[in-house]
This record gives C-alpha cells, sequence and structure tokens, in this order.
C-alpha cells in the first residue's frame, strides 16, 4: 500500500473500455481463416499480451510499484519465455 | 538484525523488500503460478504441434470447425474483466476510506466472479451433452481432428483456471464479509490488496487462455 498511496489514481474504467475494444478484436480477428495461419497467431497472442500487460500494470499496479517488487513479479517470465520457444522450436525444424 | 518496518497499511514490511508480508508473500506464490500454467501451456504446445490437425475457429463443426462456443466465453471472458474492475474501484474505495464503495464493489466481484464459473459450468454440461469429452463420442470424433486430444487439453486448461477462479470467489466471499464486519479501513486494508492481486491475476491467466485455447 505504500505505493498505493504514492501513486495517482490509474484510469481503471478507460483500461476496462481498452480490454474490452481488445477482445472484441481479438474474436473478429480469430474468424478472418483467409488470412495466412503464421500471421493470425502472431496478432492473437500480440493482442492476449497487451491485454495480460494492461492488467499487470494498471490493475495490480505494478506500474505503480517499487523496482524490487517489479523484479518480483516479472523474475518467472524470461523463465516462461524460454520454455515456451523450446517446445515452440522442437516444432519450427 | 532490522526491525520491521511499519507501514501505511497497519502491517509490517519484510525490511529487505519494504513491502508487508502478505504482499510479498503473494507475489512469491504467483511467480510461481506463472510456472504453473506456463507448464500446462507447454504442453498444449507440445501435444498440439505435435498432433498435426487441429479443430480452428471461422470454420463450421462438419467441415472439422472448433465445438467450443466462441461467443458465449468472449461474454465470460467480459464478464471477468469487468470483474477485475470492481476488484481494483473496491481497493480504490477503501485507499479513500469509503466503507459503502468497497462492500459495494467486493459484492459485484463476487457476483461477476460467480457467474463467470456458472457460465463455465454451464459451458461444460452443453459440451459434453454434444459428446465433447476428453475421450470424444464417436460422431464427434468422425468430424473434429484430434478430438480427444483437443477435448484433454482444454478440460486441463480451462478446469484449472476454474478451480482458481472458484477458490477465488469462496476467499472473495470471505473478504466481502469482513469488509461488511467494517475490518477493513483507510489504514488497514492489506487484505483486499492481496486478494485483489490474486484476483488480477486469474484475469490475466484467462485473457491468454482464452486466446491460446479458443482463438488459435
Amino acid at each position: 500500500m505504500e505505493s498505493a498511496e504514492q501513486k495517482q489514481q490509474p484510469r481503471y474504467y478507460f483500461i476496462w473500455f481498452l480490454l474490452l475494444v481488445l477482445t472484441m478484436v481479438e474474436v473478429g480477428v480469430a474468424y478472418l481463416s483467409h488470412l495466412p495461419r503464421t500471421l493470425l497467431i502472431l496478432v492473437l497472442v500480440g493482442l492476449a499480451i497487451w491485454k495480460a500487460t494492461l492488467v499487470a500494470m494498471y490493475y495490480m499496479h505494478l506500474k505503480f510499484e517499487r523496482l524490487r517488487v517489479i523484479l518480483l513479479a516479472t523474475a518467472p517470465i524470461p523463465l516462461a519465455i524460454i520454455l515456451v520457444l523450446g517446445v515452440l522450436l522442437e516444432y519450427a525444424q | 538484525m532490522k526491525e520491521a518496518i511499519a507501514m501505511p497499511g497497519g502491517v509490517h514490511a519484510e525490511p529487505g523488500m519494504r513491502i508487508y508480508n502478505q504482499k510479498l508473500g503473494m507475489w512469491v506464490f504467483l511467480a510461481s503460478e506463472v510456472m504453473f500454467f506456463t507448464g500446462l501451456i507447454g504442453a498444449y504446445i507440445i501435444l498440439r504441434f505435435g498432433a498435426g490437425d487441429w479443430a480452428l475457429p471461422g470454420i463450421p463443426l462438419e467441415e472439422g470447425g472448433t465445438p467450443l462456443a466462441i461467443n458465449l466465453t468472449a461474454f465470460n471472458t467480459f464478464m471477468l474483466i469487468c470483474s477485475s474492475v470492481t476488484m481494483v474501484k473496491a481497493f480504490a474505495a477503501i485507499e479513500h476510506g469509503d466503507q459503502r464503495g468497497l462492500r459495494l464493489f467486493l459484492l459485484g466481484t463476487v457476483v461477476l466472479g460467480a457467474a463467470f464459473v456458472g457460465i463455465q459450468i454451464f459451458e461444460y454440461i452443453k459440451l459434453t451433452h454434444e459428446g465433447f469429452l476428453p475421450a470424444c463420442s464417436a460422431e464427434l470424433a468422425e468430424i473434429v481432428p484430434n478430438c480427444g486430444l483437443f477435448g484433454s487439453t482444454f478440460y486441463v486448461m480451462t478446469g484449472f483456471h476454474g478451480a482458481h477462479v472458484s477458490i477465488g470467489v469462496f476467499c472473495m466471499i470471505w473478504v466481502t464479509v469482513k469488509a461488511f464486519r467494517g475490518a477493513y479501513t483507510k489504514e488497514n486494508h492489506g487484505g483486499v490488496e492481496v486478494i485483489g492481486l490474486y484476483w488480477h491475476f486469474v484475469d490475466l491467466v484467462w485473457i491468454l487462455l482464452f486466446t491460446i485455447v479458443y482463438l488459435i
């Protein structure tokens, strides 16, 4: 809560509206079956990561946290990326 | 030896991190949860890409399209996003000492979270009646590529997430009851922040799972 008192009040409803719009765009994009499959997957994953980042930054208040908390929260992300890329590379060959 | 640092939330901070212990504990737990769900996603990638053909959205079911109800789940995703807003508004309310706002927004979060679980159960019942199970019905197995594998991965990933949401709803009910008893104040509301972190994480995971399981 130390951070909560230092931070400005984020625009929670604007973030909610953005998340809603991005979800609608995602569902719309998923039905564009004539798009190249790889492009479709990249766009959908990009939109999902954008949405997840918005939740983490503004609703979990990571944008306003101390650096040490941000480091703690994001510590497993490189490991997660290594795991996912590792298994994906198996099929890229 | 360092002394515990008194925090504005009425709780004591871990000297090294300068955040209170419950919040530190929740962040460490969430870090482990990231790896738990990444493990599931990694297994899904191996099984799906190894399988070859997969049921896709935007294609009729008879031609090998997905048996999942994407529009219904998109609505459910919207519900979970709305519950994140009510949760963060509850936290913002108690930061300003607004007891009425805290109780109202916590109640909203409980209702939206329970509705998410309810819709997921409805979806499961609908899908199982249509023969979409970890072991697919013979009719569905003929038209949905790798139907059994699709079913297994679908139920494992969404099931584990649903269990997390259900646990979150029960914890939220507990926090809401405490809020109605006046347990949280402007100076002491660590419980609201900690359950909020868990709730937003569950929302964040669903955002990723919805894309991976339903849309791709």
